[in-house]
């Protein structure tokens, strides 16, 4: 392809890691803390190198607890943070996590997954964190992640993680892969033009820190050096975070936790689809396996087979409506992952009675577009 | 940002203190009280951070902002508040357990001479768990978890902090009549300013040591720990001020430079091509040359590689994915392979033994015959000049492209010059343009 010389097509070659630091810059984050660990470590170094220059804090903590950790503080301040890890460091942000759960602090959450449990494989890729993002901290609360399958994606769903978190008072987790994070891939530079991201409302006139009724709903972010006095607390707590044993105060807290995000998953829901009406095979990806589903889908057709693709790009919560309609007449549902089958539970959860086949790969090599055509 | 500073005459709000009879928590936030009124602190600004245990209650006795998180996290919330807002006045707040299991984040708060003042609530033990041993516990003490009396040697906090660069360092106990002053002056210290409060837990350890206030001297005493006003460093500087001044001298980044399409590739389908060699020999800057180029040629180009977490040695794999089309990451054979070394030979052995015969390998002299089943052209670099082990990679992708004629050279010569690399390295592409041609024919 050749540009013309009016409009000429201007392309990069990057990772999705700088890909994820561009699209939190853009969303206005100002505050960075994280540990180096592969292969996440590119996000660290670029956020320390660019973020003075944008106004903002960049630094590296001791440890990913005190990285979490002053993500969180810098949040309290005022700040709009992310942080960036991979398994064994999430292992590390585990009741940090929580915290920002229970104090209803925003923060961007980025997992470049690597293979394995423990130190694991650290330069070999993986999506075995699905369900640990999940669940990864005490108590069973929900929250948004979402899972970049391209280098744009990368860019804009750390965008969307930081709308997320601010809109929800919630972690939010990008969910992303060694391959994703480190892999050079050609761009087209319009791709990655920012979206208009929504400035911190003001909260206004003084308030309690905390509302819990209606209990889907968020109050604002009322934030230190704002002028008002502000408390934030990760014990159970009442609406102006002070502890308490109240019952009924504890129950519309956590039951506020869970509704907020979970009365909200229409707006959180984002599936890329490509559905054929007559089609006798869904096939549910996220991640880094879309892109050799793409590739599956395209040769599956020219064999003359009806197939239709639902690539999830909100991991959590589940969209379950969108799933759900997608798999409308299916006869088989093929879920690849780089995981022993992680998702597919949740699929097979929310469609009983239809077949749900599993390509699962833990070597650390992607699934070949091949070997999810021979599933289909 | 402009805030009305509204001093208050008592910073405490109205809720009474739950703590124990005789607890030292009590006279410790009075004195904190009276420090914040001799200062005549703006409530807002001030934001208590409290940890975990009986000290982590404080937080709900004073009418100003407040943090309560997590356990020994203390420090890492105030550091990031600090950072962020250097000119809130952030109190820490934390016992000897705190102390203990937030050790790390102690020491290089001292270390990095962040500007919280910390208050440890020291009473020598676990109070609120049930009177369990911490790092503060003196040796022969019984606690709930020390029957046979405590075997472990109590941490000196002032002495590891101080050491390690702590502006404002001081001990004490809650009897101290100069504790208002001495918080008031660890607030108004630039840097990491730490009061290590002596006290007591009537609950467990004064029950369980007959401990007393007159202990507590002797104790401290029998240690050899100092007292009173340990270290005081104006000169050290606060981080957060520093890391403001060094973030300002700091040049911004270079933007990136996009890559505009000038060439046509002669390339129509998807192609991935292995550049396999030593560590340290230019591989993936050879591969990133290549890849700029495909792009320059209207190609889409991806780039992965593969090396030891050893960085410099072993061997080092870059994989090219090139395609007329967007160019998706999905683990496809090699249509060829370009074997620049024995370790990059070595590392691609199971690969080459099985692939199918329509792919290529260009193997230069020093990498090992492997054995496969694909068609090898052997390159032959010429006698002089002598290739270097660094240009290698380089002239092996020059002559790479030469017999696979995915586009043209010049784009390769435009991505060298492109990157800001010497007539040297044209000289390169040159020579391995030349030892392609000659191995073509």
């Amino acid at each position: 392809m050749v540009p013309s010389d009016t409009n000429p097509v201007r392309r990069e070659l990057i990772d999705g890691s700088t890909a994820i630091v561009r699209g939190a810059l853009d969303a206005g984050c100002d505050f960075f803390a994280g540990y180096p660990i592969t292969p996440a470590s590119g996000i660290l170094g670029m956020m320390i190198r660019q973020l003075p220059a944008a106004g903002g804090v960049a630094v590296q903590g001791e440890d990913e607890i005190a990285s979490i950790g002053m993500c969180i503080g810098a949040v309290s301040a005022g700040a709009r943070a992310m942080t960036a890890t991979s398994g064994p460091g999430m292992s590390l942000y585990s009741e940090n996590i929580g915290l920002a759960v229970m104090s209803e602090i925003p923060l961007v959450i980025v997992d470049v997954q690597r293979l394995g449990p423990a130190t694991g494989g650290p330069t070999a890729t993986a999506q075995g964190d699905t369900q640990f993002v999940r669940w990864g901290t005490p108590g069973g609360y929900p929250i948004i992640a979402l899972a970049p399958a391209s280098i744009p994606d990368c860019y804009h769903l750390t965008a969307r993680a930081f709308e997320m978190a601010e809109r929800f008072r919630c972690p939010v987790f990008v969910v992303a892969d060694k391959e994703l994070g480190l892999t050079l891939n050609t761009v087209d530079i319009g791709d990655l033009k920012p979206g208009a991201v929504p400035p911190r409302p003001s909260p206004g006139s003084p308030g309690p820190p905390y509302l819990f009724s209606p209990a889907d709903q968020v109050p604002p972010l009322r934030t230190f050096g704002g002028g008002e006095v502000v408390r934030f607390t990760g014990s159970s707590h009442d609406e102006r975070a002070f502890i308490t044993k109240d019952p009924a105060t504890i129950d519309a807290l956590n039951r506020h936790l869970a509704a907020k995000i979970e009365d909200h998953v229409d707006v959180i829901s984002i599936v890329d689809t490509d559905l054929d009406p007559e089609a006798s095979t869904l096939i549910v990806s996220y991640g880094v396996v879309a892109g050799a589903v793409g590739l599956a889908v395209s040769r599956l057709r020219h064999q003359g087979r009806r197939v239709s693709s639902v690539v999830v790009k909100s991991l959590w919560p589940l969209p379950e409506a969108a799933l759900t309609a997608a798999a409308a007449g299916v006869e088989r549902i093929v879920v690849p992952e780089l995981n022993l089958g992680q998702y597919r539970r949740e699929i097979e959860r929310l469609l009983p009675g239809v077949e749900i086949r599993g390509v699962n790969r833990i070597d650390g090599n992607l699934i070949a577009a091949s070997e999810i055509v021979e599933a289909a | 940002m402009t805030t009305v500073v509204t001093p208050l005459s008592s910073y405490r709000n109205e809720r009474p203190y739950p703590f124990c009879p005789g607890c030292g928590h009590s006279a410790i936030l009075d004195a904190l009280n009276e420090a914040l009124v001799r200062r005549r602190a703006d409530p807002a600004s001030v934001v208590i951070v409290s940890d975990i245990g009986c000290s982590g209650l404080s937080d709900e006795y004073f009418a100003t902002s407040a943090f309560h998180g997590l356990h020994g996290r203390s420090i890492t919330y105030a550091t990031g508040m600090k950072l962020v807002r250097p000119d809130l006045d952030v109190i820490v707040i934390m016992g000897d357990g705190g102390a203990g299991i937030g050790g790390a984040h102690l020491i290089n708060a001292a270390r990095r001479n962040i500007g919280i003042t910390l208050l440890v609530m020291n009473n020598l033990n676990f109070g609120m768990t049930g009177g369990q041993h911490s790092v503060t516990t003196p040796t022969g003490s019984f606690t709930a978890s020390t029957p046979l009396g405590n075997l472990e040697r109590p941490l000196d906090i002032c002495g590891t902090v101080a050491v390690n660069g702590a502006g404002y360092v001081w001990r004490g106990t809650s009897f101290d009549n100069d504790l208002p002053d001495r918080i008031a002056a660890a607030m108004g210290s630039d840097g990491f300013a730490l009061l290590d409060i002596w006290e007591l837990c009537t609950a467990y350890f004064v029950r369980r040591n007959q401990f007393s206030r007159r202990a507590i001297a002797s104790t401290l005493d029998t240690l050899g720990f100092a007292t009173g006003m340990i270290q005081h460093r104006p000169d050290i500087p606060e981080y957060a001020a520093a890391y403001r001044a060094a973030a300002a001298a700091n040049p911004p980044p270079s933007a990136p430079q996009p890559i505009t399409p000038t060439y046509r590739a002669s390339l129509d389908r998807p192609f991935t091509l292995l550049l396999a060699g030593a560590a340290g020999g230019r591989v993936r800057s050879a591969g990133r040359l290549l890849a700029t180029a495909a792009i320059m040629s209207g190609l889409y180009a991806a780039q992965s590689d593969d090396y030891p977490v050893t960085v410099r040695s072993g061997h080092s794999v870059t994989t090219l994915s090139l395609s007329p089309q967007p160019v998706v990451p999905a683990g496809d054979e090699p249509d060829a392979v370009l074997l620049l070394s024995q370790e990059g030979a070595g590392k691609l052995a199971p690969l080459l033994e099985s692939l199918k015969t329509p792919a290529l390998v260009l193997r230069l002299p020093g990498s090992a015959t492997v054995p496969t089943p694909a068609k090898v052209i052997i390159l032959e670099p010429p006698e002089k000049p002598r290739l270097s082990k660094a240009d290698r990679a380089l002239a092996g992708a020059a002559a790479a492209l030469e017999i696979l004629g995915l586009f043209p050279r010049q784009a390769l010569i435009s991505a060298v010059e492109a990157a800001g690399r010497g007539r040297e390295q044209l000289e390169i592409v040159a020579l391995g343009a030349a030892m392609g041609a000659a191995a073509k024919a």
